[in-house]
């Protein structure tokens, strides 16, 4: 038997059966590793929400740690507000989430009691240049921001600044941009003023637990 | 052990039909991943594997395929090992899935995997693909070092993420060249490589 394989049908035939085997393959791979990949991104969060809480646990399970420290996640609409305990002292973590150069930018900002005082920062993101925007998921880059204030005298939010070694900011406190990273080192900047103002809810609001509240609410929608 | 032809197929690429630096393929991928060391590397491993699986995909279906189709064919292979890979990669090796992040798509139009399918797989066994594929990877992986290893070393005076140039140069005014952090400077390297490449070999061939 000889087929022709430049008639019109077996091309047709052939390109169906290619692209129905190649899809059912690619489903089966999805399907079967999604509970690990799953797994491997809330290990990820984790362990980034630990740097910020700047806790060493590279002797230690990641997710123990964070299981014993992290113990209560506030809910503002869409925003999460993650609450540790640190020998003590409560610290909130704020998800946060903005545009680099190339991709996005994300990180975690941990806030002392006061929801003023900075305690650590952590940034991730997907593709900034490796050696320049890169650097901001460096300790010196984001060490800087420790101890910094997120709100100006009056105790209005005005988040910290980003800026050029040498400029100085109007009424906020600031840190020291990257030198030939302006773009991701701004998208740092403009990632913490819209975020902080989007959790205005959280920062407005006198340290009550919220829970009460988000309980019934998330009953309904289930 | 191995014949002269099987030799020429698996270690040509390394040398004298290089890739990146006779075919001039792969050269947009270059710039992009060879600002350090540790991307490099991972991306010519990825591309040496993705390339030899298709490579030998490909070989293995090439008398059924339908010539004018066979693009599509050959992209269809590509895509679905990237994809599977990526897959693979976030579910066993998270963090280098994130090191490599868009790159890894990226893989799909890598111009080499093309070049390959078509001037060697659709016409080869599958064996002699498979070393095609080996050595084409690894060819465009020796390159991408090479590059990597001059811009990391020059640019932040790093390797592998690693200090190398003492804390005393800087002392004595020694700086880091922002330059070689530039993609433009990939360019450069990678011309020099050529210019080196042909220098040498025209040398010999005489």
């Amino acid at each position: 038997m000889k087929l022709n394989t430049n008639s019109n049908i077996y091309t047709f035939v052939y390109m169906t059966i290619v692209v129905v085997v190649v899809a059912v393959l690619l489903a089966l791979a999805n399907q079967s590793l999604r509970p690990r990949q799953e797994a491997n991104i809330l290990l990820d969060k984790q362990k980034q929400i630990l740097g910020a809480l700047k806790v060493d646990f590279s002797q230690a399970n990641p997710a123990e740690v964070y299981y014993t420290l992290v113990q209560d996640t506030l809910k503002y609409g869409e925003a999460e507000v993650y609450v540790a305990n640190l020998d003590g002292a409560t610290k909130y973590v704020l998800p946060l989430s903005g545009k680099g150069l190339w991709g996005g930018i994300g990180g975690y900002l941990a806030l002392d009691e006061d929801k003023n005082t900075i305690y650590g920062v952590n940034f991730n993101h997907e593709s900034e240049t490796p050696g320049l925007g890169a650097k901001i998921v460096d300790m010196p880059f984001r060490a800087q921001f420790e101890g910094k204030h997120i709100r100006n005298a009056e105790g209005q939010v005005v988040s910290v600044a980003v800026l050029k070694a040498g400029t100085r900011a109007e009424g906020q406190e600031q840190v020291d941009a990257i030198s030939g990273a302006t773009i991701t080192s701004t998208g740092v900047s403009t990632m913490l003023e819209t975020n902080l103002s989007e959790y205005a809810a959280f920062l407005n609001e006198l340290p009550v637990v919220e829970e009460e509240i988000v309980e019934p609410v998330k009953e309904e929608e289930e | 052990m191995l014949s002269q032809k099987t030799k020429d197929t698996l270690l040509g690429p390394l040398n004298v039909n290089n890739p990146v630096v006779v075919q001039i393929l792969g050269i947009c991928s270059a710039l992009a991943v060879t600002v350090q060391l540790k991307p490099a590397l991972v991306m010519g491993i990825a591309v040496t594997i993705i390339v030899a699986m298709a490579n030998v995909i490909v070989s293995l279906i090439r008398n059924t395929i339908p010539m004018r189709v066979r693009i599509i064919v050959q992209l269809v292979v590509v895509a679905a090992l990237v994809t599977l890979v990526s897959e693979i990669l976030k579910a066993f090796a998270y963090d280098i899935a994130m090191q490599l992040s868009v790159y890894l798509g990226l893989i799909i139009t890598n111009c080499i995997l093309m070049g390959r399918l078509e001037a060697f797989a659709m016409t080869n066994n599958a064996w002699d693909s498979l070393l095609d594929g080996l050595g084409n990877g690894l060819g465009y992986a020796l390159i991408l070092v090479i590059v990597a290893f001059v811009r990391e070393l020059f640019g932040s005076g790093q390797l592998l993420g690693f200090q190398v140039i003492p804390q005393w140069c800087y002392d004595h005014g020694y700086e880091n060249c922002g330059m070689m952090l530039m993609p433009a400077m990939a360019l450069v390297l990678v011309g020099c490589v050529i210019w080196a490449h042909r220098a040498y070999n025209d040398k010999e061939a005489k």
